[in-house]
């Protein structure tokens, strides 16, 4: 079976949530997109949603629609190549439509399991729990009448681990996208000892006709991007600690993630990213990773305690920000959690205190935004880091500290064989992560 | 165009060019409309000639409201502009890209057939009530909707990236590039003169480096980027056009005034493609036209504003008028002559990618700017006017050169 018969059956795990969502759509255009070939007329090509509930699913279709759309609208010069053999179809907006139509068409929302025993493919996107993955594997595997391949979005369950459990003799490979997989860029591919080969190419070729960018990574829990993230997270967490006895929590988290971002020139501040990505998601990613790393202690109790009082972060299913560590008004922080009092505070009630704490941002700052399209950022980030060398400020001080921790992360990654190389572990913060520089570099030696 | 009767345009009014570029636009937000735009342009003409009981006849010029925005009709929203406006005789023309200028030219004839000593007219597109990948099936109206199917997603852009692509292998990469760069630069920077061009906020540091941006045919179209193309725009303009009876009915003085001393109108077979896709051989025959019936030579024009929908449209414009031969104008603009403080300063407020391309307004634009000029009126965007040149010319361009009307003005004192 090639590439295109491969793909006339597939089935997305867990296709109502945040990543299967996005995983549904970029496989339906590209199955479509095969089936909309003039030598593929005739053949059948079938997406199966699955996912538990019918209301999730109706949310899903409507999700859907909107994105086609957007994306239709974004590869018009592709699709009027498509459809050039259709003379009904003449104005961008008609083609538009029937591409829209097309897609839609191939996608069978399900709620039952036994709609995978028909498919060759599950790209499988339900919880992070090892458990789960292995009951759901296994019971596709038994039942199957193909020999399906499995290519599961975990972002930290060891991939040969799930082979193993589930028996399934290397027909499985971790496809690992990044939130939200329709717009990120990323894709890490994670290889399990006994992965067959033809899986690998057969993503290669997936990922490279989504215009998106393959980065391998050993198979070890939390790959590099978690990899990375998960101590990055718990090193902001370390840096509260050592505020916490001067300022209160939440002037601590104001600091901390005022230093992350705007000191260190970032997207955002690691407590904004742990809210983005869910408190309860990065509780469950190191508990996910916590036995295969030796060592170190990939564990926070400060996220088991705000999730004891059920501060999860996250978002809505239209891209809204829950309220985590930060409460947010328009996507934008307006108050931190304080632990303590159970409530939150204005930012505005301390902003001032804390930001004269954390002296002036040194000279050459410019925002994360204009460095990271900008054709001349390395010089740009060069000097900046070096005017921070020389501030005495509180703030400079703390973003040093986290810069040469983050390299230090990154360096081990490599060393202890999660990553094949620096420029992957680069690639993935910069890339999965939106960060203007990687962590691997010379601006603070 | 046998001009049997002096014939002056007066008392301009330009609405802000509104889309992308402007701090005040944003996508999502409401926007004025059609019946806004024609309101603020047509009241800023009224206001300057004494009100509407001056106003003999309305010409509005619109290419495609019945698709932007539902709407037809156009000539009955100028009694919504004044109440005084009311039983006039009212005309609606279209002439795709072109129109503008041809509400101009009604109006002309208007006055020299002496039905009207006084012609308000007025120019109006809404384009921003679609994305511009839809926009772009309206637009491709001004083709031959026969050749809709096989044509680019982005149906204009493709056609003059044909013509630029011929352009290149006959003439040179760099060079043309390099020139339609500069046609970019100077377009943004005459525009931040004027604070109601599209382009006025601009504050981009490199405009070389942004104009010489390597196009990319997987995202936009083969020969052409983003910057060498005029924007969507939404907008009017409005001027008078008058008789030397009518300048004294709305008792405006004669320094106030541009004389209209030639108009050229040339057509081309809509069905048929260029005969050499590195020429603007309709345009040249339009400037040819007006030149003659003003008898003058271009060497009298103290400005131009000519139809640069896209750079090389500007760069062949430079060619169709005669200030190089075929295959010269990329120098003859790398050379500066055609920036504001060149030989002969063309589009002094930006442009269709400076100022902005509001498609039917275009035309009406282009003759308040050169009314503006001519008259000192133009604030900090002000150009000076030689006193042995006298002269301006605007060309206004509908599809592929297909309809065309130049025109060519004249300093009155």
């Amino acid at each position: 079976m090639n590439y295109e018969e491969k793909l006339q059956q597939v089935l997305v795990l867990g296709a109502a949530g945040k990543m299967g969502s996005g995983i549904l759509l970029l496989t339906s255009m590209e199955m479509a997109d095969i089936s909309l070939k003039p030598e593929n007329k005739g053949k059948e090509y079938i997406i199966y949603a699955l996912d538990v509930s019918q209301q999730a699913l109706t949310g899903l279709m409507k999700y859907i629609r909107v994105q086609l759309v957007k994306a239709a609208e974004k590869k018009i010069n592709v699709l009027r190549n498509l459809y050039a053999d259709r003379n009904d179809l003449i104005d961008n907006a008609e083609i538009i439509d029937a591409y829209v139509n097309d897609v839609m068409n191939i996608i069978r929302p399900v709620t039952t399991i036994e709609s995978a025993y028909e498919a060759n493919i599950i790209f499988e996107a339900a919880s992070e729990n090892p458990d789960l993955k292995v009951k759901l594997f296994s019971q596709i595997n038994q039942n199957s009448k193909t020999e399906p391949w499995f290519f599961t979005n975990t972002s930290s369950i060891p991939i040969g681990y799930l082979d193993k459990e589930a028996g399934l003799d290397g027909r499985i490979l971790g496809v690992h996208f990044y939130n939200p997989p329709a717009v990120q860029k990323l894709v890490e591919v994670i290889k399990a000892e006994n992965s067959k080969p033809e899986l690998s190419e057969f993503v290669t070729r997936f990922i490279k006709n989504m215009r998106k960018v393959e980065v391998p990574s050993y198979d070890f829990a939390g790959f590099i991007g978690n990899g990375h993230f998960m101590r990055d997270a718990l090193f902001g967490m370390e840096l509260l600690d050592r505020l916490t006895g001067q300022y209160s929590f939440p002037e601590a988290v104001y600091m901390v993630n005022k230093v992350s971002q705007d000191f260190m020139i970032r997207p955002m501040g690691i407590f904004q990213l742990i809210d983005y990505v869910g408190i309860d998601v990065c509780q469950f990613i190191m508990k996910v990773m916590k036995p295969h790393v030796k060592n170190e202690l990939i564990h926070s109790p400060l996220l088991d305690k705000m999730m004891d009082l059920n501060v999860k972060g996250g978002q809505y299913f239209d891209g809204s920000q829950k309220d985590g560590f930060l409460k947010y008004e328009k996507g934008r922080p307006v108050a931190i959690y304080d632990i303590d009092k159970k409530s939150y505070v204005p930012i505005a009630d301390f902003a001032e205190k804390c930001d004269a704490a954390l002296g002036s941002l040194p000279a050459g700052h410019a925002p994360w935004r204009a460095v990271v399209g900008n054709r001349a950022k390395d010089a740009l980030l060069r000097e900046y880091f070096n005017n921070m060398k020389q501030s005495d400020s509180k703030g400079a001080e703390l973003a040093l500290d986290y810069l040469r921790r983050s390299k230090e992360i990154g360096e081990n990654l490599v060393k202890e064989k999660v990553a094949y190389t620096p420029e992957d572990v680069n690639t993935v913060l910069l890339t999965g992560f939106f960060h203007a520089y990687g962590p691997i570099n010379d601006y603070i030696n | 165009m046998k001009l049997r009767r002096k014939v002056y345009m007066v008392a301009g009014y330009n609405t802000i060019s509104m889309g992308s570029g402007r701090k005040e636009f944003h996508p999502k937000k409401p926007r004025p409309g059609l019946e806004e735009y024609m309101k603020e342009a047509g009241q800023g003409v009224l206001q300057q000639i004494g009100g509407a009981a001056h106003v003999d006849e309305c010409v509005v010029g619109n290419f495609i409201a019945a698709r932007y925005n539902k709407q037809a009709n156009l000539a009955a929203f100028f009694p919504f502009i004044d109440e005084g406006l009311k039983y006039k005789p009212c005309i609606r023309v279209e002439g795709a890209c072109g129109t503008g200028a041809l509400a101009l030219a009604t109006g002309v004839k208007s006055v020299l057939a002496e039905t009207a000593e006084v012609v308000l007219v007025l120019g109006v597109e809404v384009q921003n009530s679609v994305k511009a990948v839809y926009g772009a099936d309206i637009l491709a109206a001004a083709g031959w909707y026969k050749e809709r199917k096989k044509g680019h997603a982005h149906f204009f852009p493709g056609k003059f990236s044909e013509r630029a692509g011929a352009y290149y292998q006959k003439f040179g990469y760099e060079k043309t590039r390099e020139a339609m760069a500069v046609w970019y630069k100077n377009a943004i920077e005459n525009a931040r003169l004027c604070p109601t061009a599209q382009e006025f906020h601009n504050t981009s540091p490199d405009l070389l480096g942004t104009g010489m941006m390597k196009p990319n045919p997987h995202a936009f179209v083969e020969s052409l980027n983003v910057f060498d193309c005029s924007k969507v725009s939404d907008g009017a303009s409005a001027i008078a056009v008058v008789s030397e009876e009518g300048l004294k009915r709305c008792g405006i003085p004669l320094s106030e005034a541009v004389e209209i001393k030639g108009v050229g109108m040339a057509e081309y077979d809509i069905t048929k493609p260029p005969a050499d896709p590195t020429r603007l051989e309709t345009t040249s025959v339009a400037v040819g036209k007006a030149l003659e019936s003003a008898g003058i030579s271009k060497e009298d024009l103290a400005t131009v504003e000519c139809h640069d929908c896209f750079s090389i449209a500007g760069v062949m414009a430079v060619e169709a008028i005669g200030f190089a031969e075929h295959g010269k104008g990329a120098d003859f603009v790398l050379a500066g002559n055609t920036s504001r403080n060149g030989k002969v300063p063309f589009n002094t407020t930006g442009g269709l990618i400076g100022w902005g391309h509001p498609t039917g307004a275009t035309g009406v634009h282009q003759a308040v700017t050169i009314w503006e000029q001519l008259t000192g009126k133009t604030g900090d965007a002000q150009i000076e006017i030689p006193a042995d040149r006298p002269y301006g010319l605007s060309i206004n361009m509908g599809g592929d050169d297909k309809t065309l009307v130049s025109i060519v003005y004249k300093k009155t004192t």
